[in-house]
């Protein structure tokens, strides 16, 4: 008889409840881009910026003379967080591209959807992973520095008079990195290739922009802007931080462009992710 | 006692092709084959009950519970290794395990620890923190048993587990699977085209054939239902007398090396009087009997007969 039974043994212990599969799946993904020191160096190379602002910040508080050109403004968040939008395309590639992709390649797909999780979960789980790199290299930083502000000023009074900027790094950041991470999550679930998913993202971003200035080149016209999600962006960037340019698009035409592509994601997710595919 | 799955006129249709007809089925706990050649509809039954195909009609129930209304409550309680290469990509088999393990509800030590345990008992111990991208074929078969078991389901459901493996790998596989039904108190599906594993592993079997279930029942009730079978080589045209032997209400299909399994129905005769009948036709015919052999029934005439029957 031997001493300790290497074989099957029934399970009597606890039991998580349902609902909560997401989180291991989200946290699943965080750890295997954490263990990747290439993507260390990216997001650390996406926190650069950040420091060059808090520089500028520190020196503008410190240094009157300098505080005519370098001090704080709206419009001084605007341009950060649209300067992190290269980082976000960067790593909407680099974490996005096989999320989905790489499941359908490995037919993982049956195995996650034979446990205990609803495609939601399985969708909402992969969501998070690319959402909370993309708010690392956004949200964060920005509201990061809009704290060094008030730190090195040692007063609020700028914050007074701009209190709107909480709410519109918010909302700009939930804008950007939701439509970048939904897009992506898109584009991954259609291929078994994270890289031809990773060269579609970029064709939609380069090809659309490139197309917009074709058409605006030819018909004089900036109403084509709509094409071009990145310009999109930029028009819902101008309105939240209250910026005095004209707008090339209506608000609301953007916001709607933004929703329209939300619910084609949404829809390509829904017929994509199933435990089999059926070809008839 | 209740069966652990009962199928109730369930019709699945892909497109315009129906995968299943009007099935009723019902399983009994233990271990069940489900039968049936390529196409015969098994996989598509299985991945109903998972509830990755909606049937277009129909009641499915697994373990006490509706497949429609509880899903997510029966994947907790049942395990499902896949016909297909599956697994997550990137990651080493214990990680894969302990990771199947917490998707389906474990606390992450408890699934680490049952993920060390089960690659044991698959026989994956010493190559578990392989990448699982870097398995053989065999080996790729026994981490998908392995996922399956991690949470301890009360059902597992096979689907061809024997496939691709070396005949080595096949007896062990086979093994597994005999021990996980008859000694570890799971009930198992065991979804097959390979009539051998399914009469080693399986008391009960259902039979598919077109989308449609054959015949059920334990396999010793079925292999011994009233008749006697006899292997048979004759000389001269073999078609020609197949259907002299239909005619005369005797089923007949060929097996390898031009050897005939012939299925004598009823209990009226002995083993010789069959035998002495067989030779008399043959005579009548003109056909020179170079082998007749009393034979004993397998899952194989079972199989020939439900299938061939329609």
């Amino acid at each position: 008889m031997p001493i300790h039974d290497q074989g099957y043994r029934r399970y009597g212990g606890r039991r998580e409840a349902h609902g909560r599969t997401w989180l291991v799946i989200t946290r699943a993904g965080i750890m295997e881009r954490l263990r990747e020191r290439k993507f260390l160096g990216l997001l650390l190379i996406a926190w650069l910026p950040f420091l060059v602002r808090t520089v500028q910040l520190y020196i503008a508080a410190n240094y009157q003379q300098t505080a005519q050109f370098l001090g704080p403004s709206a419009g001084l968040f605007h341009q950060f967080l649209q300067q992190q939008g290269i980082f976000v395309f960067f790593i909407t590639m680099y974490v996005g591209a096989g999320l989905i992709a790489n499941d359908r390649r490995a037919n993982a797909l049956q195995i996650y959807l034979s446990k205990p999780l609803t495609r939601v979960d399985y969708v909402v789980g992969k969501l998070a992973t690319l959402l909370i790199f993309l708010i690392a290299v956004t949200w964060l930083p920005g509201i990061l520095l809009l704290i060094m502000q008030m730190m090195f000023a040692g007063n609020l009074t700028f914050l007074k008079a701009n209190l709107f900027l909480f709410p519109a790094i918010t909302a700009y950041s939930a804008v950007a990195v939701t439509l970048a991470a939904f897009t992506m999550l898109a584009l991954s679930s259609l291929s078994k290739s994270r890289r031809f998913v990773a060269v579609m993202y970029a064709g939609l971003i380069f090809f659309t922009a490139a197309m917009y200035q074709a058409l605006r080149g030819i018909t004089g016209s900036r109403a084509w802007l709509f094409i071009s999600p990145g310009d999109v962006l930029d028009v819902i960037a101008d309105k939240i931080f209250r910026s005095a340019a004209e707008p090339p698009l209506d608000f609301a035409v953007a916001l709607l462009v933004v929703a329209v592509l939300l619910a084609s994601s949404v829809f390509v997710l829904e017929r994509r992710v199933r435990g089999v595919e059926v070809v008839t | 006692m209740n069966p652990v799955v009962k199928l109730d006129r369930v019709t699945v249709r892909y497109g315009r092709q129906q995968a299943l007809r009007d099935v009723t089925a019902s399983f009994p706990s233990g271990a069940v084959g489900l039968l049936g050649p390529n196409g015969a509809g098994k996989s598509t039954m299985l991945r109903s009950l998972l509830g990755f195909i909606v049937p277009e009609q129909g009641q499915m129930r697994v373990l006490d519970r509706d497949v429609k209304q509880s899903a997510l409550a029966i994947r907790s309680r049942i395990g499902y290794m896949p016909e297909s290469d599956a697994h997550i990509p990137g990651m080493n088999a214990v990680s894969f395990v302990a990771y199947c393990g917490s998707l389906s509800g474990l606390p992450h030590a408890d699934a680490m620890q049952r993920a060390h345990e089960v690659l044991y008992y698959v026989g994956l111990g010493e190559a578990r923190y392989r990448n699982v991208e870097t398995y053989s074929t065999g080996m790729k078969q026994r981490i998908k048993l392995a996922q399956a078991l991690v949470h301890d389901p009360d059902l597992l459901f096979l689907d061809e587990p024997t496939n691709g493996m070396d005949p080595k790998g096949r007896d062990e596989m086979l093994e597994l699977i005999r021990d996980i039904a008859h000694n570890k108190g799971l009930s198992l599906i065991l979804s097959s085209h390979l009539l051998p594993d399914v009469e080693y592993t399986c008391d009960y079997v259902v039979v598919m054939d077109k989308g449609t279930v054959a015949t059920e029942g334990p396999i010793a009730t079925l292999k011994g239902q009233g008749g006697r079978v006899f292997e048979l080589r004759v000389k001269g045209d073999a078609a020609a007398f197949v259907q002299v032997l239909h005619a005369e209400g005797l089923e007949c299909h060929e097996t390898e090396e031009d050897t005939m399994r012939v299925f004598v129905p009823g209990d009226g005769l002995a083993n010789g009087d069959d035998a002495r009948r067989l030779f008399h036709l043959a005579a009548a015919h003109g056909m020179q009997v170079r082998h007749l052999r009393a034979s004993v029934p397998t899952l194989e005439d079972v199989f020939a007969r439900a299938v061939g029957e329609r």
